[in-house]
């Protein structure tokens, strides 16, 4: 009898066994995050991915300080946009050599880069970050997709404030890779899927039209000059971005804009948005939130906006040896940056009297004669995690102790390089000399530094190396002055010889990042890679 | 029935009349034949537990006698070489003289044994594909924590690396090579049929070390794809069955097996670092006058304070018996590891229960197997390690003795600021934040307690229809547990965590995978057409899911350092098809024939499902006439192979699917006044598929003199299409710059000998030996999507030293994988090192990463293992030496140290390499550490084990059998290596936690 059960309910339960197999079973999804899809669905969502826009210039993924990177093949505390930015932009100039040895660094403290080298490919795989994001979300914001997905008009209007900054955003992003790699890149813009063909090759002069087209078709959608919520973009913005492309346009396409360059630096001086902060030395210090010569920040929040990207970067990797650490608001530098003496001689003559002469030198000697001695060459002590009160007296902020993560932020665009700008289109003959010496020396007095009677446009760069020193513009001033790479400038390991030497001109631009070029049969490598 | 039962009573009964029985010798004699009539010469006769041992040999007619047997009830074991063995009980009454001619029957099986193969269960000459078993006699001794050890060297084809010296430290496993870039190269482990989840588990050391090595009764290796590819998708590394210990049937009395061990661990070598003589002699050659300053006055030798001699216990229990139908064994374990790291300890508790009924009249057998373990680890801060080495030795442990600390220390309460420990602070009085820290301290003032437990069960059905006995139908029901759970406690003065007040971690993980599987068997032997057919077909679904929980990051007061973050919870299913048929025409001719079907939840519904064939053929030549008769060719037996497998075993389980992650509290960013939580698309790739491998094996089986030597040679080939690689997508068209996906292929082609003999064989001396030989070559053979003549590869294996994300090798098309990618090191004409000069070898006088060059290959072109078992009356010993060959290693260690600008310029010091004398090597520079001169051959000899045993028999009464034993594990090492150990996988010696030499002691009762 139970032989009979067993043996019809075994053979039973076989099959039934094996025919419950539910392919069903296989479609498994991620129990955390939005599928791609339905994210934009609601309309409150959307700030989110501006964030994010807005985020990937400090944050190095989404986790703080690190743990989830948005982009692979460098060290994630390495591959924040601002950091990478900012060594591809200081490393390789007079203004700042690195003792480290990470991978990539000595390959730009001395302009031997190749078309593998980490940084370089790490700015390459940031700008498209940026960019392809931007892509999908311009792309999810069109007044179709808006339709399609029955928005109230208040929640269009709001979105649609979202796709200009992102619009400005892209841009922004588009015009470094103007700068850094010839606008050589692939092209790609929201027309273009995730997942689409190979991506064609665009080049600098095509570029330069596309980006001016783009700023110039939202200008209006965005707000007033220094009316935007801090630290989100306006027309001061866009009119700066505008006025930089065109005082490099003729470095980056053979074409003089200096005149467009002063009309847009005049739109945001007589804006009168903006003033010069009365204190240069507390525009790099916690004081520096909102203030009123910021036309674009980055914001950093030791608690909220955690990266080693970021100010925490700027801060920490400049001090170390005997410098003071509780001047900087900090428990321990990183030991890293110092400048060459061919910059910091630019500094001597006022170093008495000027706010702008932040170079900690004590035990140190100028030049940079052993790379990896912190002691060779001087070092910056211009950005600061404390608050600048009366004239001196530091506070370090509470969660600094916590998890050494620094509250500063970062103007990428301030009102001093307006005026700087004015007076080079000025010196280059688009503007009044007169009016450019006046802006040079409001900059001068703010400083401390006595006052000049004239200029010429080797000043301006001078100039500008004192005023914007190490904010990330000293490549780009260099190569517009074509100081990067000729022999009629040299600074100790320029061209890697201790006293320098002058390289090849194919070093003005940056290689395209080799893997790319393997990966997309479209690209053609810079020229001299 | 019943008498059956009996039996062991009447034994007892018989034994007592013996004992009471007034003692007086017994003898027995008889005559050896085979089953062919002839007398066998030299068989063994033994009287297994008499005391002393008693036995013959037969002589030249086949005759044989044995005197002076005491009275009383024995095992007599016939044996002979190339025959079965025979087991006969035997009661002697006192004086008597007994007869025993049992006729032996030839083994043509003595390589002829049931072999667990996926789903089901072949005889060994039956094999087609290349196939290894390994049983408990040979597996490895001495102390061993984790269950792959048992094999280590004992298998061609297979090398099996441990990780380092820690307690319960894992392995890498690769059976013949790896076929994958970025995903697994480990092979899928089953245990009692149920696949393991080998991915880590929080809290251990290793998965496998919550399996009890004791357990296992063997182990069975499918090397190639004819073998493996029941197991499809998972079967392209190969596949290790493991199959624990069964209850006895019921006509074995109760027995229990107590095992005790002790053992101590110690460390054979240190690294050279100098000492404060050396160290001050440089500094005095090359400092500088702050150097000079901040030296103390001590003498310490920093690996000597973090190292120890290490207690290790283990006990076993077993008791195996069985009660009327229901067989069982019952197990536990305990096992108290230190590690030779201070503070370094692991305990586990295990226990197994396997009950193994029949039911029905052997219809229905159930195999139910469940095994739960927990352990208990102190993790030591390993980064104590590196630490000692490069730690100041002038410098003290403790900072309260005012004449060795340089004075640094003021005052009685600076003394204790760090914990006592003395560490390198800034004037501010904080710890130098770049500074390295004291190794005692990171042992001691840092609790990492983790704690895992397991539990692996399964239960299978096999019903043996009764309307039809050739078929049987199984199911067959899994389930694999684990949770890891712990706490990483840093106190609030250790320097380290100092600024922050210390830290408090904790994580809890959870994962569970569940199988349910059925299939069916049919045997059937069709003698009209001399053929037999043995067919399995089945259906299986897995489950796997993983879930963490997220905990924040808070000091000793309980402030927040970081807030939680995103849980985890991960979910893959794999459902398949599978079917076998093994067909034999004439018991000659064999044919193998496998087909699985794999759907992945970790691709499209698209690229979902795979299909894993293999076909397999194998002519038993000794058994054709012509060999038959063959008095040196015992067995000859030619095999050929071919199959598809399959993997999708990578750390992603959604990478098809598009997805916005949102972010953790500590990545938001401020838009006018508020923080918001950014969302990110990840990187995905829709079209992501089955990575493939296909393989050719052809072997040979051998066996010379009635099998006295056997063994195997086989020649294999595996390609690798679709590989798995993470490369970068052409910019512009995803979210992210790299993404993994299926581009390139590579190539793994080898040789395996395996040889045993079965050396002397007599009454009271055998010696066995194996050897095996493995050759593999790896070759990258495609990367790219598009070929291109300019890539140079993917860049991996980080080192450490010189700056962050430099790497050392590299997978380039045309190289074996892990390639070392290096500068071509200058020297002098008297062969000195030239600092920081390098051959430019793209001639466009620039040194930049242009100018590396591929040099060498990290896993080894040859493999060897040797192995013998000697028994000597009741002596037995026991060795095992592994030699890997045609392998180097990038001594990170020395390239990181061996350079006078690792001691910062001031503030605080750091010890040198010796090797610092030698090289001269003065600056830091990337390119001098990614220089050819740090890449060392690493051949090496290793004698795994050496053991001694010695059989007492039976004492204090009849059942009571005592055995002790004595080994050391890690005896001796020959390589020219000038680091620790040559031996470490991946082939960057950094900071390695040395392999400790491990001395036992145990001792084995059973009753």
């Amino acid at each position: 009898m139970n032989n009979r059960i067993i043996q019809t309910v075994f053979p039973l339960v076989f099959v039934l066994l094996a025919m419950s197999a539910c392919h069903k079973d296989l479609n498994l999804r991620p129990k955390y995050g939005f599928n791609s899809a339905a994210v934009y669905d609601t309309a409150d969502n959307y700030i989110h991915v501006v964030a994010k826009l807005y985020a990937g210039f400090v944050l190095s993924g989404n986790e703080g300080p690190a743990g989830n990177p948005d982009i692979a093949d460098i060290d994630e505390g390495f591959s924040p946009y601002l950091r990478v930015y900012w060594n591809l932009q200081e490393l390789p100039t007079d203004a700042a050599k690195c003792r480290w040895n990470d991978v990539g660094i000595p390959e730009l403290n001395t302009m031997r880069w190749s078309s593998s080298n980490s940084f370089v490919k790490a700015m390459y795989s940031r700008l498209f970050f940026q960019i392809t994001l931007a892509n999908e979300f311009i792309r999810e914001c069109s007044e179709e997709n808006m339709e399609r997905r029955g928005f109230a008009e208040v929640d269009r209007e709001k979105i649609r404030g979202f796709r200009a900054e992102a619009q400005w955003i892209r841009a922004f992003v588009w015009s470094h890779a103007i700068d850094l790699f010839g606008g050589n890149v692939p092209f790609v813009t929201e027309a273009d899927g995730i997942g689409a063909n190979l991506p064609p090759q665009t080049n600098g002069k095509e570029l330069f039209a596309y980006v001016e087209q783009e700023l110039l078709s939202i200008e209006d959608e965005l707000p007033a000059a220094g009316t935007a919520e801090y630290p989100r973009v306006d027309q001061g913005a866009l009119w700066f971005l505008l006025a930089k492309m065109y005082l490099n346009a003729e470095a980056w396409t053979g074409e003089d804009r200096y005149s467009d360059c002063a009309t847009y630096v005049d739109k945001i001086i007589n804006s009168n948005a903006y003033s010069l902060d009365p204190n240069y030395k507390r525009l790099f210090t916690l004081n520096n939130v909102n203030s009123t010569e910021a036309i674009f920040s980055v914001a950093c929040d030791g608690a909220f906006t955690q990266s080693f990207g970021g100010t925490t970067f700027l801060v920490h990797a400049f001090v170390g040896g005997n410098m003071n650490t509780n001047d900087f608001g900090i428990t321990g530098g990183w030991e890293g940056y110092r400048a060459t003496k061919a910059y910091t001689d630019l500094f001597v003559a006022d170093s008495a009297v000027s706010d702008r002469f932040t170079w900690h030198h004590e035990g140190h000697i100028q030049s940079i004669d052993t790379f990896d001695q912190f002691d060779n060459g001087w070092a910056q002590a211009k950005y600061k995690n404390v608050f600048y009160e009366n004239n001196g007296d530091t506070l370090t902020p509470d969660n600094y102790s916590l998890n050494s993560q620094v509250d500063l932020d970062f103007h990428w665009m301030r009102l001093a390089e307006v005026y700087l700008m004015y007076a080079e289109c000025a010196a280059r003959g688009a503007g009044s000399t007169g009016q450019g010496l006046n802006y040079i020396n409001m900059l001068r007095t703010r400083a401390n530094e006595p006052v000049v009677a004239s200029y010429d446009l080797d000043f301006v760069l001078d100039e500008r190396g004192r005023e914007l020193s190490w904010e990330g513009s000293r490549r780009t001033d260099l190569v517009r002055f074509d100081k990067f790479t000729s022999s009629s400038y040299v600074w100790e390991w320029k061209g890697d010889d201790p006293n320098g030497v002058g390289v090849s001109d194919h070093l003005n631009i940056y290689p395209l990042n080799a893997d790319d070029v393997i990966a997309n049969p479209n690209l053609q490598q810079n020229t001299g890679y | 029935m019943n008498a059956k039962h009996l039996r062991p009573f009447l034994t007892l009964l018989l034994l007592l009349i013996a004992v009471i029985s007034e003692a007086q010798d017994a003898t027995l004699r008889g005559l050896l034949k085979g089953e062919d009539g002839f007398p066998l010469v030299g068989a063994t006769v033994v009287i297994e537990g008499s005391s002393p041992l008693l036995g013959a040999s037969s002589d030249l007619d086949g005759n044989y006698e044995i005197k002076g047997i005491k009275p009383g009830t024995y095992n007599v074991k016939f044996t002979y070489i190339g025959f079965l063995p025979i087991q006969e009980e035997m009661s002697f009454g006192a004086g008597e003289t007994k007869t025993s001619s049992p006729t032996m029957k030839l083994n043509g099986v003595l390589l002829s044994e049931a072999v667990v193969i996926g789903y089901g269960t072949t005889n060994s000459k039956d094999l087609t594909g290349s196939t290894k078993v390994i049983d408990q006699e040979d597996f490895g001794k001495g102390n061993i924590t984790t269950p792959e050890q048992l094999i280590s060297g004992k298998v061609s084809g297979v090398q099996i690396t441990s990780n380092d010296g820690a307690p319960g430290s894992g392995s890498k496993i690769r059976i013949r090579g790896g076929t994958s870039l970025n995903a697994s190269n480990d092979p899928l482990i089953v245990i009692d049929g149920v696949p393991l989840d080998n991915n880590s588990i929080s809290g251990a050391a290793n998965p496998l070390n919550l399996i009890n090595p004791n357990d296992i009764e063997n182990m069975v290796v499918l090397k190639d794809a004819s073998a493996a590819a029941i197991y499809g998708s998972r079967g392209a590394n190969g596949v290790i069955l493991i199959t624990t210990k069964k209850g006895a049937d019921g006509k074995t009395p109760f027995q229990v097996d107590l095992q005790q061990k002790v053992s101590l661990s110690t460390i054979t070598r240190k690294v050279d670092v100098m000492d404060t003589t050396q160290y001050r002699a440089a500094l005095r050659e090359y400092g500088t006058p702050d150097q000079m300053a901040i030296t103390g006055k001590a003498n310490t030798d920093w690996q000597d304070e973090i190292y120890r001699n290490a207690l290790i216990i283990e006990t076993n229990l077993g008791l195996t018996g069985g009660i009327k139908v229901l067989p069982y064994r019952l197990s536990f374990n305990y096992k108290d590891e230190n590690g030779v790291l201070d503070r370094d300890n692991m305990k586990r508790y295990a226990g197994g229960l396997n009950l193994t009924p029949k039911l029905l009249n052997d219809h229905i057998a159930i195999d139910i197997s469940t095994k739960y373990s927990i352990t208990k680890s102190v993790f030591a801060d390993k980064g104590a390690i590196g630490s000692a080495i490069s730690f100041d030795p002038t410098q003290p442990v403790y900072s309260n003795d005012p004449e060795l600390n340089g004075g640094k220390y003021d005052f009685p309460s600076d003394y204790d600021r760090f914990g006592g420990y003395y560490e390198w602070v800034r004037p501010n009085g904080n710890p130098d934040p770049l500074a390295v820290r004291n190794p005692v301290g990171l042992l001691y003032q840092r609790d990492d307690f983790g704690n895992a437990e397991r539990f692996i069960g399964n239960a299978k059905v096999d019903y043996k229809l009764h309307f039809m006995p050739d078929l049987h139908l199984i199911v067959n029901v899994g389930y694999d547990y684990s949770h890891g759970f712990g706490t990483v406690t840093v106190s609030d003065s250790a320097a380290g965590s100092y600024i922050q007040g210390g830290r408090q971690e904790r994580y809890d993980q959870i994962k569970t995978n569940q199988l349910l599987e059925s299939y069916f068997n049919y045997k059937k032997e069709i003698e009209s057409i001399k053929s037999s057919i043995d067919l399995t077909g089945g259906y299986s679904y897995q489950f796997w899911h993983r879930e963490t929980e997220a905990f924040p990051v808070l000091n000793i007061a309980e402030d927040t350092i970081t807030p939680p973050g995103i849980p985890g919870w991960n979910e893959n299913a794999l459902i398949s098809y599978y079917g076998r048929m093994i067909y034999t025409f004439n018991g000659r001719y064999l044919l193998t024939a496998t087909l699985r079907q794999d759907g992945s939840s970790r691709f499209a519904p698209e690229n979902r499902w795979g299909l894993f064939p293999s076909l397999a053929g194998a002519w038993r030549i000794s058994d054709e006439a012509f060999l038959k008769d063959s008095k040196t060719l015992s067995y000859l037996k030619l095999r050929g192979g071919w199959g598809i497998t399959g993997q999708q075993d990578f750390d992603n389980d959604y990478p098809y699917i598009a997805n916005y992650q949102t972010s953790t509290p500590t990545a938001q960013y401020l838009l006018g006044g508020q923080y918001y939580n950014i969302f990110r698309p990840d990187g995905f790739d829709y079209n992501i598929k089955w990575e493939e491998t296909m393989s050719y094996n052809i072997g040979i089986d051998y066996g010379f003199f009635r099998d006295r030597i056997s063994g195997s040679l086989d020649f294999y080939l595996k390609n690798t299409y679709d590989l798995l690689a993470i490369i970068d997508v052409p910019a512009g068209v995803n979210f992210k710059n790299e993404i993994l996906t299926n581009v390139g292929s590579m190539t793994n082609r080898g040789f395996e000998f395996e040889f045993n003999a079965i050396a002397i064989q007599k009454k009271d001396l055998q010696l066995d030996l194996g050897a095996n030989v493995t050759m593999n070559q790896n070759e990258v053979t495609k990367l790219t999507a598009v070929a291109d003549s300019n890539n140079v590869g993917i860049l991996t294996g980080g080192i450490s030293g010189a700056g962050i994300g430099n790497n050392v090798q590299i997978h380039t098309v045309g190289y074996p994988t892990n390639s070392f990618y290096v500068f071509e090191q200058l020297y002098d004409e008297d062969g000195t090192l030239l600092e920081n000069e390098f051959a430019d070898l793209n001639g466009d006088s620039v040194i930049n990463q242009d100018d590396r060059y591929h040099y060498k290959q990290s896993a080894p072109q040859m493999y060897l293992g040797f192995y013998g078992n000697l028994r000597y009356k009741q002596w037995s010993l026991g060795f095992n030496l592994r030699s890997e060959l045609g392998r180097y290693i990038y001594n990170n260690v020395r390239s990181s140290r061996a350079y006078y600008n690792a001691i910062p310029s001031q503030n605080f010091l750091v010890n040198l390499h010796e090797d610092f004398l030698e090289d001269q090597v003065i600056q830091t520079s990337t390119n001098q550490t990614l220089s050819d001169h740090y890449v060392e051959r690493a051949d090496f000899l290793r004698m795994d084990y050496l053991n001694v045993g010695y059989d007492f028999g039976k004492v204090w009464g009849e059942r009571m059998h005592l055995r002790i034993g004595a080994a050391v594990n890690n005896v001796f090492l020959v390589s020219t290596y000038s680091g620790l150990d040559p031996e470490i996988s991946g082939g960057i010696d950094n900071n390695f936690y040395p392999r400790p030499r491990i001395y036992s002691f145990n001792l084995n009762l059973t009753f």
